[in-house]
């Protein structure tokens, strides 16, 4: 934005009035469609005259109780369009002042929408269970956020990692069998990352080393994987499941007062270890990418491998260590798949999940924080779109399912805002 | 560390050829030795080879043999011969050629489902193929057969049209679809800047929920059933048999064959593919030289869909006849292997599709005759091309020399 007023500038010489940046009105139009959206579709025309909608809180074991809200559909989702068009008003007015608007306005207007689209969704279908499909969302984003770790840590430091899906899988196969015949799902759990590591050792003795297109290495392990473990499967695995393949389930550990709080408690804090662990993974990289000398290396390496180079930080050596790392990452939300869910292990049961991480990480910019939001944002798609499917609402599932696809697609071409991969990403480096 | 292992190597600023210091003459023996071609042999033997590891460390007779090994260690030897020869021959006999079946057509029949398994494998891996020459990565080949089976498809079965225009028209409406979903990836390429990878992996997610959804709509469907397919389509626009009844071989065979040609001449011989190739080799000479860089992307990208809308067209029109959730099966991601096999040459692509075309066939008779799962034709395949990638690696497995002079891979 800056450099592009300057040139304005530049190209005005005289000192006369300083030129103002074009009206961006991108927001605008997106906020103003899904308002009328709203208004319009959910409200006037959605045929929900009459019925009502419940949100249901309840999850057992809370401290206190919330009880369930039952609202008119017809009225709220009128009421709640209203607010939205005067919401996207007010955007329009500030886009036309040239003033930024804070990020709590975008989450609130999706808040608002969400919350009108389950209205106008759930009329007349029984209720919505509300902590349920939290919970579900944020379980079917751990794989998502785990992989989008990976990717992060790998990009960052300039290697392209495709193979998310195939290091996914491959620790949940590394975490069934060893859950399995040790029996015990903690095993499973720890081995998993070297399941995931063992596939980024491939990565990087190719793509470092041999300086093999780095997409071309992920593809090409993706299918490996797929070919290995779904072989195993059915050889080894199929030959003796109870040995190799029997079911071992982390169990749920709730954590102690935080777990009771009403809806988010349940969803939070009554999860399986392999969920506290991914709080901290998140956690500790988002600090360490950003506030220690390990994450400024890596960020050099990725950004100005030369520069980096020339202040005497181990380029190839780096970067090696940090797709490793990455690898073990992914790994380790395999595991998710089988011990964290529960389940045997089954041919290709990752499904493509590393692919949805990989635009997770996209989404968030290369971000700890941004992956996970956006990973978050897969998986409440994916769990609504079950959700709703099952509920037998007017909304076809698979379209929905279709939405954070759509969506990533219009941020990768820059409709939400610029997305830059770290300027090195890809690029095999040579001493020269 | 890198110096004596990447020599030759395409991709960054190599370091100073290693071999350089001896220069030794070109000799005849040597350019076969160091060809690219030597490489590619030797890279599918390689994949041969794990295969075979992995089939008898998976055998229970050699793990059994494996409990005396130090008693007996013969016993394991021909136990793993038995087992690794056993599995390989069958799939030989179900691409190739049944020696031991009862009649001269069951005999050869093997063959020509090598060539129908190969025949998506051939269209898709083009249309990779032609974005690898024009630097672009089309991961989208899955979704783009998806769009272009149901484009075909649903033509097939919807209108009612004469003998043989019914099946051109039902074609060209293959390519079409395919061709919008490459032509979306190209265009958001070209006008935004969007990496094509990610955009083109998730225009395959949304295909493969277009495809689910519309399977569940009766209006598209047409079956009058409740099952996710579709009706068949019609004999009039089926693609026609090459051979009586109980070969499959179809007119899918021919079309992959004249995509190949043209794709050949696109490329080596065409103005078009002149700018499509100088605009992979280097974009920024490419746009200095008056090529517009975004107007390649676009196109290219419209005739890699279109070729792996081909792909869904003669899956739904020749082998499937119908519409189903897998019609796209893995095939996207398979055509990525086969181009890269192919190293991105027409002809390369063809025989590589050719060559996984029978891995495909033979691997459904040695899993129905020995038992050794098909997935190993997976591994097979991706220990191929990870090989192939890295030809300095294969070199030095086998003590090649290094090619002599640049552009040798």
């Amino acid at each position: 934005m800056s450099t592009s007023t300057e040139t304005h500038i530049l190209t005005t010489p005289g000192g006369g009035p300083t030129l103002r940046s074009p009206i961006d009105w991108k927001f605008p139009i997106v906020y103003g469609v899904l308002a009328l959206v709203t208004l319009l579709l959910f409200g006037l025309f959605g045929g929900t005259g009459g019925k009502s909608t419940t949100f249901s809180f309840a999850a057992g074991t809370d401290l206190f109780g919330i009880p369930p809200l039952t609202v008119s559909a017809m009225a709220t989702t009128v009421a709640v369009g209203i607010v939205l068009v005067a919401m996207a008003a007010v955007a329009t007015w500030l886009a036309v002042k040239r003033e930024k608007i804070g990020i709590w306005f975008p989450i609130l207007f999706g808040v608002l929408f969400l919350f009108a689209f389950l209205t106008w969704a759930g009329a007349g279908n029984g209720h919505i269970p509300l902590t349920p499909l939290l919970a579900g969302a944020l379980a079917l984003s751990v794989p998502l956020i785990f992989g989008a770790m990976c990717g992060l840590v790998g990009e960052r430091s300039g290697v392209i990692n495709i193979a998310i899906e195939g290091q996914l899988l491959a620790g949940a196969f590394l975490a069934a069998v060893v859950a399995s015949a040790v029996k015990n799902p903690y095993a499973g759990l720890i081995a998993a990352p070297f399941a995931g590591a063992l596939v980024a050792v491939v990565l990087s003795f190719f793509a470092i080393r041999y300086w093999v297109d780095q997409i071309i290495i992920g593809v090409v392990l993706n299918v490996l994987v797929v070919g290995v473990t779904s072989f195993l499967f059915s050889t080894v695995l199929t030959q003796n499941p109870e040995l190799w393949n029997a079911r071992q389930a982390l169990p749920v550990i709730p954590i102690p007062l935080l777990g009771d709080i009403p809806v988010l408690g349940p969803v939070l804090f009554r999860q399986s270890i392999l969920v506290y662990i991914m709080y901290v993974v998140v956690a500790v990289l988002y600090v360490a990418l950003f506030h220690s000398k390990w994450g400024l290396r890596t960020r050099a390496i990725g950004e100005h491998p030369k520069a980096a180079d020339t202040v005497g930080i181990p380029v190839n050596r780096n970067r090696v260590i940090n797709v490793l790392i990455a690898g073990a990452i992914a790994g380790l939300g395999g595991a998710f798949f089988t011990v964290g869910s529960g389940l045997a292990f089954g041919k290709e049961m990752s499904a493509g999940q590393g692919f949805i991480a990989l635009a997770a990480m996209i989404l968030g910019k290369w971000n700890p924080l941004g992956a996970v939001f956006a990973a978050l944002l897969f998986g409440f798609a994916r769990n609504l779109g079950n959700t709703l499917s099952t509920m037998g609402t007017p909304v076809p599932g698979d379209l929905l399912l279709m939405l954070p696809y759509i969506v990533t697609i219009f941020a990768v071409a820059g409709f939400v805002g610029r997305v830059r991969a770290p300027a090195a990403n890809g690029k095999a480096y040579a001493k020269q | 560390m890198t110096e004596k292992t990447a020599t030759g190597q395409p991709v960054p600023a190599a370091p100073e050829d290693a071999a350089a210091p001896e220069a030794p003459r070109p000799t005849v023996l040597r350019d076969i030795l160091s060809g690219s071609w030597m490489v590619s042999v030797l890279s599918i033997f390689v994949g041969l080879l794990v295969g075979a590891v992995l089939v008898a460390a998976a055998d229970t007779s050699v793990q059994a043999t494996l409990g005396y090994f130090f008693s007996r260690p013969a016993d394991f030897f021909v136990s793993v011969w038995r087992t690794v020869s056993e599995a390989y021959l069958a799939l030989f006999r179900g691409a190739v050629f049944d020696w031991e079946a009862q009649s001269f057509v069951r005999a050869v029949r093997p063959f020509t489902e090598s060539l129908v398994a190969s025949v998506p494998l051939i269209l898709a891996g083009l249309g990779i193929a032609l974005g690898f020459r024009s630097g672009l990565f089309n991961i989208g080949g899955q979704g783009q057969v998806i769009l272009g089976a149901i484009f075909a498809g649903f033509i097939g079965y919807w209108l009612t049209l004469p003998l043989g225009l019914h099946m051109l028209v039902a074609i060209a409406a293959g390519i079409v679809g395919g061709a919008i979903w490459g032509g979306i990836a190209g265009a958001l390429k070209a006008r935004t800047g969007a990496n094509e990878v990610i955009v083109t992996i998730m225009l395959n997610s949304i295909a493969g929920y277009l495809i689910a959804y519309l399977l569940k709509q009766e209006w598209f469907r047409q079956s009058g059933s409740a099952n996710p397919q579709s009706r068949a389509v019609d004999e009039s626009a089926a693609l026609f048999p090459l051979l009586p009844d109980p070969f499959r071989l179809n007119a899918g065979f021919l079309v992959a064959v004249v995509a190949t040609v043209f794709v050949w001449w696109l490329l080596e011989r065409s103005t078009l593919g002149f700018e499509f190739r100088a605009v992979g080799e280097n974009p920024d000479a490419a746009r200095t030289a008056g090529i517009s860089v975004g107007r390649v992307t676009f196109v290219v990208m419209m005739i890699a869909g279109a070729l792996a809308g081909l792909a869904g067209a003669a899956q739904v029109l020749g082998t499937e006849q119908k519409l189903t959730m897998g019609i796209g099966g893995s095939l996207g991601f398979d055509a990525i292997t086969v181009a890269l096999l192919g190293r991105s040459r027409p002809v390369g692509t063809f025989l590589a599709g050719l060559l996984f075309g029978a891995f495909k066939a033979g691997g459904y008779t040695m899993q129905a005759q020995t038992g050794t799962p098909i997935d190993i034709i997976l591994v097979v395949q991706s220990v191929i091309v990870l090989l192939i990638a890295a030809p300095p690696l294969v070199r030095g497995i086998f003590r090649l020399p290094a090619p002599v002079g640049k552009g040798a891979r």
